[in-house]
Formats: C-alpha cells, structure tokens, sequence
C-alpha cells in the first residue's frame, strides 16, 4: 500500500469526520478538529520557527552581520519578558511600537485608497458613457454616485437618522444591503466549488468511482 | 556625424526644499539607481548619418518630477521621419559626459513621443539622442542639454492628499480639545452597541461564558486594533458582572494584546483578582483550524452571547452559524466586504464597516476617541460635499459650454486627477 493511498485514506476519514458535525458533535469530529489543530499548531511552529529564528534571526542576523534585523531581534526578546510576573511590563513596550507604527503605516494607505480614490472614482459626469446616450451606463453612474452618497451619510455618525437625512441614510443601507445580498449569492456559489472539490475528492482519489 | 551639442548644466527642475511635517510626502530616499557601465546595451559609434532632407530630431531631457530619483524623462518632437514610408521606431541613446560613446536606453515604437530612462544614476550627468530608424539607417538628433536626476523632498501630486489630511487631522485635534474641555460631542446611537450590556447581562443570568472572537489577522490589521478597543470595554462590564469570558486566538500577537485588554479592563472594572491569563488562548495560526477550534468550544461550553469582532475571512460563517444553532445572542463586526452578508444573515447585530470603528468610541466616551470620530465626520462631510459639487460640476460642464463651468470642471480634474 503506497503512501498516496495511506494518505487518501486519512485525507477521507478527516473529511468525512469533519463533515459529521452536520448531524452533531461527536467523538469522530472531535478527533478530527483535534488533529487538525495540533497538526496546524505544529507546522505553524515549526514554519515560523525556520523562518523567523532561524533564517532571519540567526543566517541573516547573526552570521550575515545585518545589525538592522537587530530592531526586531530586541523587540522579541521583549516580548518575551511576559514570561516573568517581575518583568512582564517590558512586554508592553513592542506592543505599544507595533500597534502605533501599523496604526501610522495605514494611515496614509487608508487614507489614498478609501477616501481619496474612493471620491475620485465617484465623480463623473452622470450623462457620460462609452456608447453615447447608452441609458445602462447613464443609470450605472447615476448608481454609483447615488450610492456613495447616501453611504456616507449613513457612516454620519454625528446627526441623528431624522428627516430628510434620515430617509438618504435609510437609501444608504438600501445600497448597502443590495450590495450584500449580490455578495452573499456570488460567495455561496464559490463556498459550492469548495465543496464539490471535497466530493470530487471522496469519489475520485478516494473511491476511485469517478475518474 | 554624430555632433555633441554640451550645453552648460543647467538643471531645469531643482529640488523644492519645503520644510514638511508629515513624511507622507517623501517620496523615499533608498533607491539606487543602475550604474550605467553595468547596462547591457548595444554601442554606438559615431558615424551614425544624420539626416539630410527633414530637420533634426529636437529632443527635451529633463528630471523626472516627484520621484526618488533615478529616472529622467526624454521627450522629442519627431519632425517628420515617423511619415516616412520604411520607419521603424526611434531609439533612444545616452551617454554620460565622461564616456565618449553613446548607449541605447531604450526603443520607442511610432507614435511615441517620450520615455521615461531609469537605469541612470543620480551622481552622473548624462546627454540624450533620439535616433529615427528609417530602413537601415539612424536619424540622430543632437545632443540634449545636461541632466542630472535627483530626488524630490516634496512630491506635489499628494497635495490634496495633504490638503485633506490636514482637514481630517486639524478637525480630530480640534475635537478632542473640546471634548477634553468637558463639552458634551453628539454620537447618535449604534443598533449594535445598544445591544452589547443585554447580551452581557444575558450570559451573566444564564451563568454560562461570554465568546470573544477578535478576527483572524495580526496585530498589524486596524480592524484587530479596533476589535481589541472593544474588548476593553466589554471586559469592564464583564467584570463588574463576574462573568466568564473566552477568547481563542489565531496568532500569539493577538493573544498578549488580548491578554493585556482583559487585564487593563479587569483592573479598571477593580475586579483584578477575577483575572487570569487562561481567559485569552493561542489555538492555531490555521485559518480552519482555528475555524474548527471555535466550533468546538461554541458546541462544548455553549456561550450565551458571541463576539466577533475584527477581520474575517471564509470562516465567517463557520463561526456565525454554529453560534445561532446554539441560540447565543450574537454581535458581529468587520470591514470585509465579501464577510459582512454572513454576519448579517446570522448574527443578531452587526456592525457594519466604519460602524466598527465607530463602537469603540461611543462604548468609551473618551474625548480622545469621541473626538476621532466626530474629526473622521468632519472629513466624511467634506467627502460628501465634493461628490456632490463634482458630479454637478461634471455633468452641468458637458451640457453647459460656459467658461466658468470648463473652469471649474478642469479645477476637478487637477484636484483629483481625473481624465
């Protein structure tokens, strides 16, 4: 018995173990829920364990003589001194540096692409299409600009959802969840693919009832 | 002959020296530019024929503006040699006062009129020739004036980025000054939130555990960050309720972060004797092993009320679903797009997009915080009114053809660098 079959053996019991949580939890799934996590936890420590002490830490770090890398070096070991009661403050430093440099580092990123970009694409002129006086495109960018609009009104949170402003937001969330529903269809049909991968995978590899 | 027309060096775009308070601006100091004696092209002797019946090529070679040096920009007025009947293309050649001979940079196909060259290197000064093929002869203009690339301190395209940063940003200062101030700032409610002491309240009177789920990213995402706010005014109420809390995390960044909320929370709530560190869990960086790990403890220890809050991906619906088969009380948050339709579907609250940004602050009514949000407010209201001024303007412009319409439709069109 070659190690493909062992391997499509195991690859089938751990789907179809998986798979009973359908009916309900029981001790096949809580088998294979445990050995998918500790098979996960495992390779993510050894992963990040070659990856990041070992070939940045100590290849490129310490043997390739790149003091840089050495910023992060320290902030590990920091992070680290949770270990200790005594010391564990220290760790609170790396979090402090990473959580403000990400925030700063994405500032400027959400900034560019979710405000700026975001108007520039809505600004259009309404009447504009390829096709001239093609009505699909009128109505796409009167859509557009509609939709953006009545949007950011209902991310105002300064001024109550009353009157007038009340009824564009109340068009906001129309748009909002429009969009959701067409989001929704067109992420189930993926979720599908995924598991019709899995049944192909029981009936062909497994089963060898399908070729 | 190929003839060198050496100018003196002039340097028609020097660097604007503005002093600056944001670094956004710098366009990025590190790369370096190609050597040229590296570059691998063919040279070229000078003997090249010049042209006889049509004029010289007359080329331009200037720094290219805003960039972090390394590039020059060439650009040519083709006087003709494109309509002949055998033309090829032009090729662009460059050589640096110190070599004699002349590299090719590039070719340009007809029709072209310019070509960016950034293969040069900022401490050299080159000269540029354009040379139309024609059949199997080379049209060579003269020689372009001296040119050095340089970097640019201030790139001028991100003016308006600035601009509205200093809108956005001015207006958080101002705000969190007023509300430090003791001035009451106006939020008005979020569905979601209201729900947040209920479903505490819930789990304490059933006496069963309360689920926190802060996404799957890192630390780095802004979302975990916002998710993690949240939790820390939730672990207050948690606290002075005396009820459990359970929060498995992805990544072992997430969990100290996490750790250090609950502890902070617990310590403000005067409960720090209720805290332990075995409330926050490393479970796996495995998306569905993660995902499957959630289910366990969702189906096991039957938390009464759910929080999902941060960046979710497939496992959205894993967790949210499994959650409403056990009748918790579920609140979810998150800004991905493609996740939030399962949330909506599932879970009893959701707090859509910005909404999630926006809890942490109307949950802490800290002045820093509140005064975020009404700053961010500020800049959605500038938002608001330049779509709505552009699209009139855009669209006044093309049926209008009045002068001030053209005027200020160009002013859209440079503001926002719109076609």
């Amino acid at each position: 018995m070659g190690e493909s079959v062992i391997g499509a053996w195991i690859a089938a019991f751990l789907t179809l173990g998986i798979l009973t949580f359908l009916y309900k939890d029981n001790v096949i799934y809580k088998i294979s829920e445990a050995i998918f996590i500790g098979v996960s936890a495992g390779y993510w420590f050894i992963t990040l364990f070659w990856d990041n002490l070992y070939r940045k830490f100590w290849v490129v770090g310490i043997e390739g003589g790149q003091w840089e890398l050495w910023g992060g070096i320290i902030l590990g070991v920091m992070m680290l001194c949770r270990l200790s009661r005594k010391i564990g403050w220290i760790a609170r430093w790396p979090m402090s540096f990473i959580i403000g440099a990400v925030a700063g580092l994405y500032m400027m990123l959400y900034f560019t692409s979710n405000a700026m970009v975001q108007i520039r694409s809505t600004i259009s002129n309404l009447t504009e299409s390829v096709n001239v006086g093609d009505p699909y495109y009128i109505i796409g960018n009167i859509v557009v600009a509609a939709g953006t609009f009545s949007g950011l009104v209902y991310f105002y949170f300064s001024k109550e959802h009353k009157g007038v402003f009340g009824a564009t937001a109340k068009v906001g969330i129309w748009f909002i969840m429009v969009t959701f529903g067409a989001a929704f269809g067109y992420t189930v049909m993926s979720r599908m693919s995924l598991l019709i991968g899995r049944i192909d995978f029981l009936l062909s590899d497994w089963l060898k009832l399908i070729s | 002959m190929l003839t060198n027309q050496d100018h003196s060096f002039s340097k028609s775009h020097p660097c604007h020296i503005i002093v600056i308070i944001l670094s956004f601006v710098f366009s990025g100091f590190g790369a370096s530019a190609q050597a040229e004696d590296t570059a691998t092209v063919a040279t070229y002797s000078s003997d090249i024929s010049p042209a006889v019946d049509l004029p010289p090529i007359t080329l331009l070679a200037v720094d290219t503006d805003n960039d972090n040096g390394g590039s020059i920009t060439i650009s040519w007025d083709d006087a003709g040699y494109s309509e002949l009947p055998q033309f090829r293309g032009y090729e662009i050649l460059r050589r640096s006062i110190q070599a004699n001979a002349p590299v090719l940079v590039g070719t340009a196909p007809h029709g072209s009129s310019s070509l960016v060259d950034k293969s040069v290197s900022d401490d050299t000064t080159y000269v540029y020739y354009v040379a139309a093929t024609v059949g199997e002869e080379r049209f060579v203009s003269d020689s372009s004036s001296h040119v050095q690339s340089t970097w640019q301190i201030y790139n001028t395209t991100l003016t308006p980025l600035l601009i509205a940063l200093i809108i956005v940003g001015g207006s958080v200062i101002f705000f969190i000054e007023t509300a430090k101030r003791g001035r009451k700032l106006f939020l008005r409610k979020i569905a979601g939130l209201e729900a947040v002491n209920e479903a505490v309240g819930r789990a304490t009177e059933m006496g069963r555990p309360i689920l926190f789920v802060a996404g799957i990213a890192d630390i780095d995402d802004v979302q975990t960050i916002a998710g993690l706010t949240i939790l820390g005014r939730l672990g207050r109420t948690i606290a002075e309720y005396d009820t459990k809390i359970t929060m498995p995390t992805r990544t072992s960044l997430v969990m100290t972060a996490g750790r250090e909320t609950l502890r902070e929370a617990y310590m403000a709530a005067g409960r720090p004797d209720a805290y332990s560190d075995d409330m926050v869990f490393y479970v796996s960086d495995e998306q569905f092993g993660f995902a499957a790990a959630v289910d366990g403890i969702l189906v096991r220890d039957k938390p009464a009320a759910c929080f999902y809050l941060g960046t979710f991906h497939a496992e959205s619906l894993i967790m949210a679903e499994t959650g409403n088969l056990i009748g918790a009380i579920q609140i979810a948050g998150t800004a991905q797009p493609a996740q939030l339709p399962f949330f909506v579907a599932a879970c009893d609250y959701t707090l859509i997009g910005e909404e999630l940004f926006a809890a942490s602050a109307y949950l802490s009514e800290e002045p820093r915080q509140l005064g975020s949000l009404k700053g961010q407010d500020v800049g959605k209201a500038v938002a608001m009114m330049l779509i709505l001024a552009g699209v009139l303007i855009m669209t006044l412009a093309s049926m209008w053809e009045l002068d001030t319409m053209n005027q200020l439709q160009q002013l859209m069109r440079d503001l926002f660098s719109l076609n």
